[in-house]
């Protein structure tokens, strides 16, 4: 009788674990919608390769509603088994709600600097719940046969930059510079934290500012509100009403010279676009300057922490974080560039171009990411309407420096 | 004496919709008002009272916010009470004239938008209305008047109005049928005596339709005043959670949306949400109120 149940149980067992072996699915949660083909195609293909019984499957939802749907769903219970994540704040207040498992013992993040990790750890860096994946970097596409065809050359400093505006402005072929306030946001992350860090001196500002030795009251930090204003001039007509896909579309059918950009644009600027374009970083206020740039942690990968197949996913995360995974991705999405130690040879030219600034300049991350913006007022939220206003010229850099300055110090200790 | 009976029948074939409207509405309503009196501190649920309310109306950074929503909501409201019902009984007026040729053509012709979603509606309004790509600026530039094209959708002062009159020219059918099947109903036998009286044309819908449509006219008001202020789809189509340029177009389905699930880098509060739904509801609570026992019941009706 005993024997009996003891084989039937291994029976049993063995047949559970058989259909387990060929039935793992692993379902991912993503706000890049753009990037489903990629993931079809290339990435979820290599890994099936080298994991079989292992499926993954890429479910996207668009990048606005991300965080909300996401926050539902593992509320709900039905979310994903992996999930993509946005970096500080949204993902740390998930691992601390228990929906994101901790990864430390991970053998594989070792491949990542602590600056990668920074992004998705706790506050005193004890755990780490997300895979960096990837970071994105600001700067300045341009359209070269456009900058040809008017003698322009590439600008380095900010007197340059406002002067072959000038000069395309008077031209009058093209709109000068591709971006609407519409939607708000470009203003904020294309423009006040694109060329804010030459002005707060990256890292050394944005520290200073979390540490509350510097003040958003600051001419460091008015500064760039002040050179934002002088952008409303040269964004084409009705700017107050142009989306952020009507800035795409108008720079890609060449009708803008200068788009102000994240390089994430440029795996889709590269099939829409039939000119030559070039990238520059952020102009310095004076030639020789010590440029620094937005190099932002953007993306990262957890394992929900109540999924049935830890297993798996573990598997999966060991192998975005290995060199395979951050050569495909470096490659097949040029634009966001792998965080990991190993160098990736990128071989898309503008990719290159933006990737070798991390060379020449001092890297930082947006300054209301991480910890600024966690009360209400939100800082990343009030910084985007304060971005449009001042390139509308509604209200004066003082005046919006105050005004975020007060809403940060309504809540943050080391501000009060 | 016979012992009444008890009717079972009347329970049994309440019970379906008793169940189902307890189920999803009234349970999630009171649901939601009691969320509303808890906050989360570490994790942990606790019940706070009405201190979100207190935030809600006292704390500046809230209070703004929230008058603001309120102010644009009210705004909102007048421009479809100004606009949208005017037009509709007009077109009710002019559609039940017997005489009109194609009347089912127009009735059907300017019913269909309100079957439209508000995602196709929002996104063509913002194509039509584009600077760049947008038909509006050509067609104003055709008869020259380009002068008068501003990018409405992204000014301050224009936005919300503008986005009223997509709303306006959305549902202004719905107002239309109401009056249109009003229009209607009166007999014949009370124009004709009326006629017979010297009332024709104009002052027949005046001193004879007017009066006998004017209960529609209420329903009608009550039936605006409860979408508006329960609107959010439309301005998150159009403008997006932050109801730009600048909160100008934020009324509370948006601000309230923004609140409970969170946006960008501000993460969801269920609480606070929860409060602003639950003002909300009173502020609804209050208007109808307003109309059935203020408006409705002094109404004078006439037996047809």
């Amino acid at each position: 009788m005993k024997t009996k149940l003891t084989l039937a149980a291994l029976l049993a067992s063995s047949t559970l674990a058989g259909a387990a072996m060929a039935d793992v699915t692993l379902t991912i949660e993503s706000w890049r919608n753009d990037d489903l083909t990629l993931w079809q195609d290339k990435i979820i293909p290599a890994f099936e390769a080298a994991n079989p019984g292992i499926k993954v499957k890429f479910t996207p939802s668009a990048p606005a509603e991300y965080n909300a749907v996401l926050n539902s769903k593992l509320e709900a219970g039905s979310a994903g088994d992996l999930i993509t994540c946005r970096p500080f704040d949204a993902s740390l207040a998930l691992y601390e709600a228990g929906h994101l498992a901790d990864l430390s013992g991970l053998d594989a993040m070792s491949n990542f600097s602590d600056v990668a990790k920074s992004a998705w750890q706790t506050d005193d860096g004890s755990a780490s719940f997300c895979v960096p994946m990837a970071s994105v970097i600001h700067g300045f596409i341009y359209n070269k046969d456009a900058f040809a065809e008017l003698g322009i050359d590439v600008p380095t400093t900010e007197a340059e930059f406002f002067a072959a505006l000038e000069a395309i402005k008077a031209d009058g072929t093209y709109i000068p510079m591709a971006m609407g306030t519409n939607d708000q946001w470009e203003a904020a992350t294309m423009g006040y934290n694109n060329i804010g860090p030459n002005y707060w001196k990256g890292e050394e500002g944005r520290l200073a500012l979390i540490a509350g030795e510097q003040k958003l009251t600051d001419e460091a930090w008015v500064a760039p509100y002040a050179t934002l204003a002088k952008w409303g001039a040269y964004l084409g007509d009705g700017y107050e009403a142009q989306t952020y896909p009507d800035s795409q579309n108008l720079f890609t059918l060449g009708r803008a010279a200068i788009y102000p950009a994240g390089s994430w644009e440029i795996s889709g600027f590269n099939a829409q676009a039939d000119f030559e374009m070039g990238a520059f970083k952020p102009p310095v206020q004076n030639a020789g300057d010590t440029c620094y740039i937005s190099d932002h942690t953007d993306i990262g990968i957890g394992m929900n922490a109540k999924t049935e197949n830890a297993e798996a996913a573990q598997t999966f995360l060991a192998w975005v974080a290995s060199p395979e995974f951050a050569s495909i991705f470096g490659n097949a999405l040029p634009g966001f560039f792998p965080l990991s130690n190993t160098p990736v040879e990128m071989t898309d030219p503008l990719a290159a171009e933006f990737v070798s600034w991390r060379g020449e300049c001092e890297s930082t991350i947006r300054s209301t990411y991480q910890i600024l913006s966690r009360g209400t007022p939100n800082l990343e939220n009030e910084t985007w309407g304060a971005s449009v206003a001042a390139i509308k010229g509604t209200a004066s850099p003082e005046e919006l420096g105050q005004k975020l300055q007060d809403g940060l110090a309504s809540w943050y200790a080391p501000h009060q | 004496m016979q012992k009444p009976r008890i009717r079972w029948h009347i329970a049994v074939f309440l019970a379906p919709a008793v169940l189902v409207y307890s189920a999803i509405m009234i349970f999630p309503l009171f649901n939601t008002l009691r969320l509303a009196l808890y906050s989360k501190v570490d994790q942990e649920r606790i019940f706070v009272g009405l201190q979100n309310f207190k935030t809600l109306f006292m704390d500046p950074i809230w209070s703004e916010q929230f008058w603001n929503a309120l102010g644009n909501n009210f705004w909102f409201f007048i421009i479809h009470m100004l606009v949208q019902n005017p037009i509709g009984i007009a077109l009710a007026a002019i559609l039940s004239h017997p005489r009109l040729r194609f009347a089912a053509l127009y009735r059907s012709a300017i019913f269909i938008p309100t079957i439209l979603s508000f995602v196709i509606v929002g996104f063509a309004w913002k194509l039509i209305l584009s600077p760049i790509w947008g038909i509006a600026p050509s067609m104003l530039d055709a008869v020259g008047l380009k002068s008068l094209f501003a990018p409405w959708l992204g000014k301050e002062e224009y936005a919300l109005t503008t986005l009223a009159l997509i709303s306006v020219w959305q549902f202004v059918g719905i107002p239309m049928m109401l009056i249109y099947a009003a229009l209607l109903s009166i007999p014949e036998e009370i124009l004709e005596a009326g006629e017979i009286d010297g009332i024709t044309g104009a002052s027949a819908f005046w001193k004879i339709k007017l009066p006998l449509i004017l209960p529609s006219i209420g329903i009608i008001s009550i039936l605006t005043f409860v979408g508006n202020f329960n609107a959010f789809d439309l301005i998150y189509a159009a403008q997006g959670a932050l109801a730009g340029p600048d909160f100008s177009t934020d009324i509370l389905g948006t601000f309230m949306y923004r609140t409970f699930f969170g946006f960008q880098l501000q993460l969801g509060d269920p609480h606070m949400g929860s409060a602003i739904a639950g003002a909300m509801f009173a502020i609804i609570l209050v208007g109808v109120c307003i109309y059935l026992w203020g408006i409705q019941t002094r109404m004078r009706r006439y037996q047809l």
